[in-house]
């Protein structure tokens, strides 16, 4: 076990690296960023001074290389933008961001795992209608509009919950349904079909046949067995929501890593960007990871394989 | 144009909501930003919010009254031009920082030289390096020295360039002076989370200066991208004062009721860059003049100021924003003639028209606008739409054949900030013309106003009767804030919230 947890390690490492270095040199093609540091105002000597400044006329490896040796000791450089160190740029706004994904998942995770054994227990009934309703509705909607609606009802007419910021819980109720319903329906989908499939296997039947009761049937036997694809899908959404929710961050003006990032590559900053991308990648390697920690859990079978 | 549907939408659900609550009861002003701040040093930041914070934080030695434009003195008292390249200025006393360090002639000493040298990487440089250094005379007394002759020193002066204190900037630097600025203006900055979150409070010991003392006691700006989130919450309650509104919500705001929506010119200039030098390609079409004249004729400016830009922007046809000095307005003029515009096509060799890539950097629906005059007689464009630092960087190389620009001037009331930063044989220069830059060369340097203005104008009618530009229209911005504040917006798209005051 602890050699294959070592292994693992070892290749994710290596996934972040290939990672760190891909984006570096997708933005290094991507345009020069002494024109974006120098802003609209700036003419060509001072573009010229910043590109000596920054060191940005050296040759890509070596600037790749300082990066890195850098990064390791946890020194991401200054933010061409905000002149700060990424690093805490990264810490202020991460916090905002985490809140928001452990929010979100949870939310969708509550909403969708029910609502799925629910409807596999009696297809085609009106909870499996009105669960299907749900998820198609979740689906379909596009999280701006889902969010300013909240925003009209929650924020203006009742006037029970702020419409943007972060500076308190309450502040996290409307973007949290947000993006965690917005993340729900996969979630239900794969719960349900996970537990149709479980519900008709022959393990249940026996279990059924020797007398054992519904609950510990429902639980025990099928879910603990139809969840196994849905811990993965969570793992990825949840990494999803840390880098990506940058519509629901921006509407709510969360200010998270997600909003940072998206904004930081239209302002070419590229230490931020690089910094960024090197965590949500971690993030990614960490909760799938995790995941497959927790299915060799429920799955006693994957331990050995 | 969902969002735009949607803003329909929060307006019509928002009418039964009825007015806001006021904040007048704290002495607070809520206000947004839509953009993240980069840095509050205002040397290092290129952003209109930006500057916003550094006429509330900071003063410059001299002041421009926005409204007739005329200049007094601010951080200094009296200056006169000892020769050409020389200014000295007579500084005001019993001014202090908020920090509580006195003002004096070492202060401009040093924020001069600091600036001033390219070293220490000020990022808008057209700012500051005409000039060359400061020195002391006495501790009230003080000289400017400039590169080269430079008449828009003034205006300069009494725009960007504003004081610091020396013994705390010399000890924080650019970075601490972004997250805790310091300097001698009416407005206190109380915190700062930067890109976030912005807290001013009234200097109550602010000096006797052109500005006035503020009114309202605290000044609370947070950044919300999103417009329609921003209008959430102006209905609501928790903002008092938004700008940059765009037009079509701006006016449906006003037909509420509920707020005052006031519009205002910027100095902002939209234009159509063409390469009549032939940077993209000798063969390029638009090295011919009559091509160049046709583009201008094909543009219906009147309908665009009415349909898409609407309020105080007008029509315009220098390669300059008309209340900058210098800035001639009785040049050609090309009026929207399509016919006329083939016709010129036609005689260029070009009957049947031709297809050119067509570059804009920011307001899709303005470049797609012009974009379908343009294919209307004949010229087919293949719209690209690149981020600004992309557009700038295929400019410099003399990669666009035509792109849709514009210019802000930095609301520098100066011709020389508009016209001499595009048509002096620069990388962004399209038309390397020698007459207008000898021209330029005279007037961006006399020190003799009436000399300067003759100049100007001999390059701006130069520019127009090579059309080299196809200028278009001002841009102009929408003011939104609760009938609680009363404030008139100026033509410079500044902010200044010690002219503010609750009703």
């Amino acid at each position: 076990m602890l050699r294959f947890i070592l292994r693992r390690l070892g290749l994710a490492v290596l996934v972040a690296l290939t990672v760190s270095f891909i984006s570096f040199s997708l933005l290094f093609l991507s345009g020069d960023p002494a024109i974006a540091i120098a802003g609209e105002g700036a003419n060509e000597n001072d573009i010229a001074a910043i590109r000596k400044l920054y060191g940005f006329d050296r040759p890509m490896l070596l600037q790749y290389w300082d990066w890195l040796s850098s990064a390791l000791r946890f020194d991401f450089g200054e933010s061409y933008y905000f002149r700060l160190p990424v690093a805490d740029l990264i810490a202020d706004r991460l916090s905002v961001t985490m809140i928001l994904g452990v929010c979100g998942i949870s939310f969708a995770l509550l909403l969708a795992v029910p609502l799925g054994v629910l409807a596999a227990i009696r297809p085609n009934s009106i909870i499996d209608r009105v669960a299907l309703f749900l998820s198609v509705a979740g689906q379909a909607m596009p999280s701006f509009w889902f969010g300013l609606i909240l925003i009209v009802v929650f924020s203006i007419n009742l006037r029970w919950l702020p419409a943007s910021g972060a500076e308190s819980w309450r502040h996290f109720i409307l973007p949290t349904i947000v993006l965690g319903y917005y993340a729900m329906p996969a979630i239900m989908r794969l719960t349900r079909a996970g537990m149709l499939e479980v519900l008709s296997a022959d393990y249940v039947r026996t279990a059924r046949a020797k007398g054992a009761p519904e609950g510990l049937v429902l639980f025990k036997h099928a879910l603990r067995n139809a969840i196994i694809p849905v811990v993965s899908l969570a793992a990825v959404q949840m990494g999803f929501m840390l880098g990506g929710s940058i519509v629901v961050e921006s509407i709510f003006a969360l200010h998270g890593a997600g909003y940072l990032a998206w904004e930081s590559i239209g302002r070419n900053d590229l230490p931020t960007v690089q910094a960024l991308i090197l965590v949500f990648s971690l993030f990614y390697i960490v909760f799938t990871f995790l995941a497959d920690v927790l299915n060799a859990w429920l799955d006693p079978r994957m331990r050995s394989s | 144009m969902n969002r735009y549907l949607l803003g329909t939408a929060v307006a019509a659900l928002t009418l039964s909501a009825g007015g806001a609550f006021a904040d007048k009861s704290d002495d607070t002003l809520r206000v947004a930003f839509t953009k993240e701040l980069e840095s509050v040093d205002s040397y290092y930041n290129s952003a209109r919010e930006g500057v916003v914070l550094q006429r509330a934080i900071w003063d410059g030695l001299i002041y421009r009254d926005p409204v007739t434009n005329e200049y007094v003195g601010n951080l200094a008292t009296s200056w006169e031009w000892i020769d050409d390249t020389t200014l000295e200025l007579k500084l005001r006393e019993g001014v202090s920082f908020h920090n509580g360090e006195p003002f004096n002639a070492d202060d401009v000493v040093y924020t001069v030289n600091f600036v001033a040298d390219e070293a220490n990487g000020a990022v808008t440089q057209n700012n500051v390096n005409w000039m060359e250094s400061a020195e002391k005379i006495d501790d009230y007394t003080v000289r400017i020295h400039t590169k080269a002759p430079y008449p828009a020193a003034i205006e300069y002066l009494s725009g960007p360039v504003s004081m610091y204190p020396n013994e705390y900037y010399a000890e924080v630097g650019p970075t601490g002076m972004g997250t805790a600025p310091i300097g001698t203006g009416p407005y206190k900055v109380v915190s700062v989370d930067p890109g976030k979150h912005f807290v001013l409070e009234a200097n109550t010991e602010y000096h006797d200066g052109p500005k006035g003392q503020p009114e309202i006691g605290r000044i609370d700006i947070r950044t919300i991208p999103e417009v329609n989130t921003q209008l959430a919450e102006l209905f609501n309650g928790t903002l008092d004062l938004i700008w940059q509104v765009p037009s079509d919500q701006a006016e449906r705001i006003e037909q509420m009721g509920d707020f005052v929506v006031s519009n205002e010119s910027t100095m902002r200039v939209g234009y159509l860059a063409m390469d009549a030098a032939g940077r993209s390609g000798a063969d390029n079409p638009f090295t011919d003049l009559k091509v160049r004249q046709a583009v201008n004729h094909a543009l219906d400016r009147e309908t665009l100021v009415d349909a898409l830009l609407k309020g105080k922007s007008t029509p315009i046809h220098t390669a300059c924003f008309p209340s900058q000095f210098g800035c001639a307005q009785d040049v050609t003029e090309y009026e929207y003639d399509p016919e006329k515009a083939k016709a010129l096509l036609a005689e260029a060799g070009y009957p049947d028209g031709f297809k050119t890539e067509f570059y804009a950097y920011r307001d899709r629906e303005f470049a797609e606008a012009i974009a379908s005059y343009l294919n209307a007689v004949g010229i087919e464009t293949d719209f690209k739409m690149l981020q600004y630092s992309a557009l700038r960087d295929l400019n410099m190389k003399g990669e666009v054949p035509i792109s849709f620009q514009t210019w802000g001037s930095f609301s520098v009331n100066d011709a020389s900030a508009m016209v001499s930063q595009f048509f002096k044989h620069g990388e962004l220069d399209d038309a390397r013309d020698d007459e207008v830059l000898a021209d330029l060369d005279i007037a961006d340097s006399s020190t003799d106003p009436a000399v300067r203005k003759e100049h100007y104008a001999l390059a701006l009618q130069r520019i127009a009767d090579q059309a080299y530009w196809a200028p278009m229209f001002s841009y102009n911005t929408n003011y939104v804030f609760t009938d609680e504040v009363s404030y008139a917006p100026t033509a410079d798209e500044v902010l200044r919230f010690h002219e503010m005051s609750w009703k």
